[in-house]
């Protein structure tokens, strides 16, 4: 018993897309998750409807690390076509279960892993009469043979396929028939194999599991904006799909059935993103979902609403480019892009999610940003925080929250001045007042994306253009203590006098930094890490860098596009900053972090 | 260079409308605009128009792309909110601004590069959606402000000014809006503007998007010997065939009409759009009817005007979209929050 595994270690599973493997592998998940221990999944899949390899990995990790572990401890490979690249996959002393309808000797070649063969295939199709139900309940008879494998609790599943068919009991009993069938076959014979399990505890008291397009889309509804507008692309879709069916539960009058929303499907994300320039700067708030490829075709409208000062806020699910790229993979590529989106000087405020808790947050955040700097604001977050469910902790609401509208005259505010000037710096903020289009006379005024003087008047005047653009810069960088500010978190225990390496990090990479940083203190090595959660960078970013002598930059894109924004936007010199770069479109995983930084951190030592 | 304001004179004695404004009110910037050119006479037809109807200017909202009828949102309603984007993508921004408040009274105007070329795309989808606006597209059959290139308007066989002829098919505005599902097609010349302004307040009143295509010859680049939107050929084939009226509520007339004479529309808001000249038989709310009007009329190399096509009983946007009648703007937030205890029951779902 003593080489058993506890509540640590990771599962794949090797499918074939199109075949309900997706529920299957939630199923197995959520049983887990039921179980008080927490878990992390990671879809990996491919661009496809039907008929290609798809991947699901769940990491069990009683610790509740974030990341992916780098290892696969039990591979469920049900895909004969990616048999060969799973096999190899598997880590040292790994399981291997396969459905042994059809058995595989020749290629289970590898004498340091256990073979487990499930007949599931024969067994669905002696128990099953329809063919589409034989497919669909080979992926439910190995969630029972994983079940048996790893001890899981079957009243927990026999509960959770009651919640999920409530609808429909007939399929209750068919699920619940797969599972004894793949759990029947696993004990029987080989329930003494017992090499990893699962213990309950209470560790998820508290959390649920969200993907990041959910509580992104929820926290539109609850930043309180009535407008979108979007064009289909992978990732994004599901964010609006969750605004969508939000607002159908919430905002639809329970009469009359009239929406207090309006959601437009647009041609394209050229028209997405005008659409929703309309109706910002008609007071509505407003939100677009996109992916790079989106935010190339916007960005002229991007520069327009940076000059018009248009309120406008856009979600980036990153996706691995360049062009089309693997748009089912995830990646930190659109950095630099959005950062300064559209010709002519332009930059922009970005919000850094790392779960989809900050996703839910930072749209709020998004909303107030973009109105009170009335300029572009974007959320970036990516396939992986969009589209995997992650556990976290429940999301609340403070119902004191007062939208930040940003500095608007109201009719009565316009009768106590003389005059009203779109874009001139009243208060000395850098920031002008806007009216609402229609709520008073003297509140008109006229929008433009030519050369406009401080008053809105058109002007090819030198001195006149640059009064604005400056203008423009100052309000930019005093959103920097308005952006979320950046998470510091020091070496748990000091090193022999100061610390002299640092991490710099963003989104989605914190769970494998986070495990990388912990595992290195264990060997010794001590790293100050702070994850930036805003652009522009917050004072503190500066403080920090000045204090360390090397900084390791984490992210995943190929140009070191973090590294290359702190390069542009701080003082500080090139050989100091030392990019980590992580891009085959995989999230990241902590062996991999720990690998390139324990490296790295060989030859500085040996040059220090 | 900056722009100029026009001076405000008022004289004695002068016409007001409902609200007690006079014309000039109605104004704005002095155009910037070569004399003679097509789109400042349509910029009086609009400003005449909105005076006439009595809209309220800061109830207006005017809409541009990018090019010489783009700028001229400039020159006319200075009270009112104008936003001129950016090339081609006018119908986006309205049709946002129109989901958020439908409750003004908005204009789009536009030119045959930026609807017809850069912005053809929008320009139909808008359409498509019967977005409640009025698009008046200038149309002139060429590029102004980069000097004189062939737009996808100009006709076969005419020539440009340095003397290239155009061999390639025009997109014809007013059947592609018929084929689209604009609800209010028109064909106008600036020159008329006796058939113009009531046009311009007939379209304004219709529920759903209503085009009027207006040749608007540029005195610059496209008046010449050659040109088909110059103005002596359109002069020469101009035929006003049909003639629309925007009659308010209050001053219906109850009497019958003859067929054939006036054919009275009724709108949305109790008004009516008398059509007049029409030829036997014409309706215009069949639109396969228009269809064949149209192309019957291109063929005996005609510019038939007037308005073409009406449907005021397809949805608009906002009608489909099943907003409440309040506009989006005006929803205050504590009935858009769903609050903390919602939150908590919605993640049930997610244990």
């Amino acid at each position: 018993m003593s080489n058993v595994r506890v509540n640590d270690f990771t599962i794949k599973v090797g499918n074939v897309n199109g075949t309900g493997s997706a529920s299957a592998n939630a199923l197995l998940m959520k049983i887990i998750f039921r179980m008080g221990v927490p878990v992390v999944g990671k879809n990996i899949f491919p661009s496809n409807i039907q008929g290609l390899p798809t991947w699901y990995e769940i990491r069990v990790t009683e610790k509740g690390y974030r990341g992916r572990s780098g290892d696969v401890d039990l591979m469920v490979a049900m895909n004969p076509e990616s048999y060969k690249r799973d096999l190899e996959e598997l880590s040292p002393g790994g399981i291997l279960l396969y459905d042994d309808t059809w058995p595989r000797p020749h290629f289970l070649t590898r004498t340091d892993i256990t073979v487990i063969g499930v007949p599931l295939a024969r067994m669905c199709n002696a128990a099953f009469k329809v063919a589409r139900s034989r497919i669909l309940m080979k992926n439910v008879a190995y969630v029972g043979a994983v079940a048996a494998l790893l001890d899981l609790d079957l009243d927990i599943i026999n509960t959770l396929l009651r919640e999920m068919f409530a609808s429909k009991p007939k399929l209750v009993d068919l699920n619940l028939q797969a599972i004894a069938l793949g759990y029947d076959y696993a004990k029987e014979n080989y329930g003494t194999a017992k090499k990893l399990k699962v213990e309950a505890r209470n560790l998820t008291q508290g959390k649920v599991m969200m993907d990041g397009n959910t509580t992104a889309g929820l926290g539109c509804v609850y930043g309180g904006a009535t407008f979108g507008a979007w064009y289909p692309i992978t990732p994004s879709t599901s964010l609006m799909d969750a605004f969508a069916n939000y607002c159908e539960m919430l905002r639809v009058h329970p009469d009359t059935g009239k929406h207090k929303y309006c959601i437009i499907q647009a041609e394209d994300e050229l028209a997405a993103a005008g659409m929703i320039i309309g109706a910002s700067w008609n007071g509505a708030r407003s939100f677009t979902p996109t992916s790079g490829p989106g935010i190339s075709l916007m960005s002229e409208f991007i520069g327009f609403a940076y000059y018009a000062e248009i309120p406008m806020v856009l979600f980036d699910i990153q996706r691995t480019g360049p062009s089309t790229g693997m748009p089912t993979r995830t990646q930190q590529c659109d950095i630099q892009l959005c950062a300064y989106a559209s010709h002519g000087d332009t930059k922009h405020i970005l919000l850094f999610p790392s779960d989809p808790s900050e996703c839910f947050d930072m749209a709020v955040n998004a909303l107030d940003l973009a109105e009170r700097f009335q300029t572009p604001v974007f959320v970036l977050s990516d396939i992986d925080i969009g589209m995997n469910d992650w556990m976290i902790d429940e999301l609340v609401w403070d119902d004191n929250y007062v939208p930040d509208r940003g500095k608007i005259m109201s009719p009565a505010d316009l009768e106590k001045v003389e005059k009203f000037h779109r874009y001139l710096d009243v208060d000395g903020d850098h920031i002008p007042y806007r009216t609402i289009p229609g709520t008073d006379p003297k509140g008109a005024y006229f929008t433009r994306g030519s050369g406009h003087n401080k008053y809105g008047g058109y002007t090819e005047d030198g001195a006149e253009y640059k009064e604005v653009v400056d203008r423009l810069t100052s309000k930019w960088a005093s959103a920097a203590d308005k952006v979320p500010a950046p998470i510091i978190s020091t070496a748990s225990k000091p090193a022999q006098g100061k610390i002299k390496f640092a991490i710099i990090s963003l989104g989605s990479c914190d769970g494998a930094v986070v495990e990388a940083r912990d595992k290195l203190e264990t060997e010794g090595v001590y790293l100050n890490y702070m994850r930036v959660r805003g652009f522009p960078f917050n004072g503190t970013v500066q403080d920090f860098i000045n204090e360390h002598d090397q900084i390791f930059v984490i992210e995943q894109n190929r140009d070191a596009q973090l590294h290359g924004l702190l390069l542009t936007e701080i003082e500080v010199a090139r050989e100091k900053l030392i990019p980590i770069l992580h891009y085959s479109g995989e999230p990241l995983d902590y062996k991999f972090v720990h690998g390139a930084l324990s490296e790295e951190l060989k030859t500085r030592r040996q040059v220090a | 260079m900056t722009s100029f304001t026009k001076p405000l004179i008022r004289r004695k004695n002068e016409p007001t409308n409902e609200l007690g404004l006079v014309r000039a009110d109605y104004d704005g910037a002095m155009s910037t605009l070569c004399a003679g050119c097509g789109h400042d006479a349509v910029t009086a037809s609009m400003a005449r128009a909105f005076f006439e109807l009595s809209i309220e200017p800061h109830r207006a909202v005017k809409v541009s792309g990018i090019g010489c009828s783009s700028k001229t949102t400039a020159y006319f309603l200075r009270e009112s909110h104008g936003i001129n984007t950016v090339h081609g993508r006018m119908p986006s921004v309205a049709t946002g601004a129109i989901a958020a408040n439908h409750e003004l009274a908005y204009i789009g105007v536009s030119g045959d590069g930026d609807s017809l070329s850069i912005g053809l795309g929008q320009f139909v989808h808008a359409m498509r959606r019967n977005v409640n606006m009025l698009y008046m597209l200038e149309n002139n059959g060429v590029y102004g402000l980069t000097k004189g290139q062939f737009s996808a308007a100009a006709d076969i066989g005419s020539m440009a000014k340095k003397g290239a002829m155009n061999e390639l098919p025009p997109i014809d505005p007013v059947a592609l809006a018929l084929s689209v599902g604009a609800t209010f097609v028109a064909r106008a010349f600036s020159g008329d503007r006796e058939q113009l302004v009531p046009l311009i307040k007939a379209g304004l009143k219709h529920k759903g998007f209503g085009l009027i295509d207006v040749i608007s010859p540029c005195v610059s680049f496209n008046d010449h010997k050659g040109s088909t939107k110059s103005y002596e050929h359109t002069y020469k084939y101009y035929n006003p065939a049909i003639h629309a009226d925007y009659v308010p509520p209050s001053a219906q007339i109850k009497a019958s009409y003859d067929a054939g004479d006036v054919m009275p529309i009724e709108l949305h808001d109790g008004g009516q759009i008398t059509l007049r000249k029409l030829e036997d038989g014409y309706d215009p709310r069949d639109r396969a009817a228009a269809v064949n009007k149209l192309f019957e009329s291109a063929q005996s190399d005609e510019i038939i005007t007037g308005l073409l096509y009406i449907n005021e009983d397809h949805k608009d946007m906002h009608e489909m979209a099943r907003m409440e009648e309040r506009p989006l703007n005006e929803i205050p937030y504590a009935e858009l929050n769903p609050g903390a205890a919602k939150l908590k029951e919605l993640q049930k779902g997610f244990r």
